[in-house]
């Protein structure tokens, strides 16, 4: 089973220097670039390899790049910018990319810029991933100092720039048109679209969105070709995904697999089964801000083709495991409290209801709620979802709540029966500040 | 008045953007790191180096919250409060920091030495609970190890 991705990462997740890179086939996509692979022949190229975005929508890469302006009319500068800020609760598959082979990132930025004939890229990093920064600001300079960075590709007029910028916080910098406003050093608020980034972006400049993982596959398809790459996923999108597992699993961690491997596989055969003594009541397939599935999806390829909309979404592809130890409702108020915590404040029904969701969640865990208080649940789910917010963070909050709601409704019952939560009511639950 | 050291990494970070405001964020670490927390003086220096008002730095800096408007202590415990971690018992390591140093979330020791924040996911969730104390990462934390993964932050 092939691994483009991750076959290098060494097991103790130090990085890999260019030396080593170079060695083992590292920045030879430039060489096919340079001998004369035109950019509409590269975006050809990842339109057949049927590459889609892993940063959460699974949006065709390829249809994305097409509305970028190309040619000599095109405005100057274009931006290319690495979606880094990887902070959907539950999600860890960019950090062992960044970490483990920091010259893929680069390798990866400068196809990308190649193919939409933009000359600059940005790494828009979290905060928080220090170990990250340093390892990219090395590979960055070793890049330029080799001349792979702020040099023509030999042969073409194509020369790209690529810079770092460390973020100071926030979720919602994740959303592509926050992180713009945040490049340009002001507050994430996301903008309204259209214009879309791809013709007004960066300083409204033409600029390209793409999360790291997708970015990673592009040396891979350049190398291989779309066939092969296709041939690497058991379902109709191409390549390989960095899966994850984490809950009380028995090996929780991050595997690359075949696009389109079923959560079962994933649960039984990759992450050990639950734990002892705990069973399987759900999972959250891609982050927080996916849908529930529960026993009878397991066997769903974890796709962005095969799971039915009105079930859900693969989201990240980085699971949460809930088991029967957890309180459902608790789980979920950890959720909503993220959620309303991380909220930009921009428009109200988000600002102000998402807070409400989580106040009333607590009220369920403390014993308070009455069945008015799940029909106020049942209402938000829809209020707050899809069409009624300035941006996908309420919707995306509200997926996990509305699947919960049906599937573990007996669960938010017990709690008002109960007059206590069934499982957490001995433990003393932390506040935190919503 | 910005410091040389800290005007030149400014002048540096600058470069790469076409106008200065969008240092901003650069700025507020910049002068963060240096002085450990953002007071009125410094938000000021920032302000009339990038040309923009008080109000409108400040603006900025309050949004993000790896910028500290209030004083930290010399450490900065952060502690992943989302969901794998919440799974895993951050409430028992958070009740342990507590009982140990006498901080709740958002305080800081009277000696000055630790201060405890909440942080949405570490993107260590594999290792729940996480908690990063100024750029290290410990996961698998349980309660036990607290103290002797703090020792090391004098
Ligand atoms: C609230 C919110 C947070 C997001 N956070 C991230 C993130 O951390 N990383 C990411 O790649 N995409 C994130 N996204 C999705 C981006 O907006 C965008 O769709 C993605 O970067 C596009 O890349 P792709 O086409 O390669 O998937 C987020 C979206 C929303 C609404
Ligand atoms: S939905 Fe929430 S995060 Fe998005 S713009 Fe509105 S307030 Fe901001
Ligand atoms: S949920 Fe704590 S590190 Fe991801």
């Amino acid at each position: 089973m092939e691994r483009p991705l991750t076959q290098y990462i060494h097991p103790d997740g130090s990085p890999r220097l260019l030396r080593e890179y170079v060695k083992d086939g590292g920045y030879r996509s430039l060489q096919i670039l340079a001998a004369g692979m035109a950019p509409q022949d590269l975006q050809r190229l990842v339109a057949e390899a049927g590459l889609r975005g892993r940063g959460g929508a699974g949006f065709p890469t390829a249809s994305k790049w097409s509305f970028v302006p190309m040619g000599s009319d095109a405005p100057k500068p274009k931006y290319i910018v690495a979606n880094a800020d990887e902070m959907e609760p539950g999600t860890f598959k960019d950090r062992v990319l960044l970490e483990g082979e920091p010259h893929g990132l680069v390798e990866s930025m400068i196809i990308a810029g190649y193919a939409l004939e933009a000359e600059v890229g940005f790494i828009f990093l979290r905060g928080e991933y220090h170990l990250s920064a340093a390892r990219l600001t090395q590979a960055i300079a070793e890049a330029y100092a080799e001349g792979y960075l702020g040099k023509p590709l030999p042969g073409t007029a194509f020369r790209f720039d690529l810079h770092l910028h460390a973020s100071a916080g926030r979720y919602i910098c994740g959303e592509e048109t926050a992180l713009l406003n945040a490049l340009e050093g002001k507050r994430a608020i996301p903008r309204a679209k259209p214009p879309y980034p791809q013709t007004v972006g960066l300083w409204g400049q033409p600029t390209i969105v793409q999360n790291v993982e997708t970015l990673y596959n592009l040396p891979h398809i350049v190398n291989h070709g779309s066939a092969w790459y296709q041939s690497l996923s058991r379902s109709k999108d191409g390549g390989t995904k960095i899966y994850g597992i984490s809950g009380r699993v028995t090996h929780p961690g991050w595997w690359e697999l075949p696009l389109g491997t079923t959560a079962r596989e994933l649960l039984e055969q990759h992450a050990g089964g639950m734990v002892n003594d705990v069973s399987f009541r759900g999972l959250l397939p891609g982050g927080a801000s996916t849908a529930f599935l529960t026993e009878e999806h397991l066997d769903l390829p974890m796709d962005f083709s095969s799971i039915p909309s009105q079930v859900g979404r693969l989201g990240t592809g980085t699971m949460i495991v809930l088991d029967d130890h957890t309180c459902p409702v608790g789980f979920v108020l950890n959720l909503e409290k993220f959620f309303a915590r991380e909220s930009c404040g921009w428009c109200t029904p988000c600002r102000e209801g998402l807070p409400w969701v989580a106040r009333i969640l607590e009220s369920f865990e403390e014993g308070r709620a009455t069945h008015d208080d799940l029909a106020l649940l049942d209402m938000h789910a829809d209020l707050l979802g899809p069409g009624y917010t300035f941006c996908a963070l309420a919707p995306g909050a509200m997926a996990p709540l509305q699947s919960a709601l049906k599937y573990f409704r007996d669960d938010f019952v017990r709690h008002i029966t109960l007059g206590r939560c069934p499982v957490n009511s001995k433990q003393k639950r932390h506040k935190v500040l919503v | 008045m910005l410091t040389d050291i800290e005007r030149r990494e400014l002048d540096d970070a600058l470069k790469h953007y076409p106008d200065k405001r969008a240092g901003a964020i650069d700025a507020l670490l910049i002068v963060q790191r240096r002085r450990g927390w953002i007071s009125d003086d410094s938000l000021l220096d920032i302000a009339q180096f990038l040309g923009m008002t008080g109000d409108d730095v400040d603006s900025i800096a309050t949004f993000y919250n790896l910028i500290f408007r209030k004083p930290v202590g010399r450490h900065v415990a952060f502690l992943c409060d989302s969901i794998s971690c919440w799974i895993m018992g951050y409430e028992q390591v958070c009740a342990q920091i507590k009982k140990s140093y006498e901080i709740d979330l958002g305080q800081t020791t009277r000696d000055g030495r630790l201060t405890c924040l909440p942080i949405a996911c570490l993107g260590h969730c594999e290792r729940a609970p996480a908690l990063m104390i100024d750029q290290d990462v410990y996961g698998d934390v349980t309660p036990e190890k607290v103290e002797s993964i703090v020792e090391k932050y004098k």
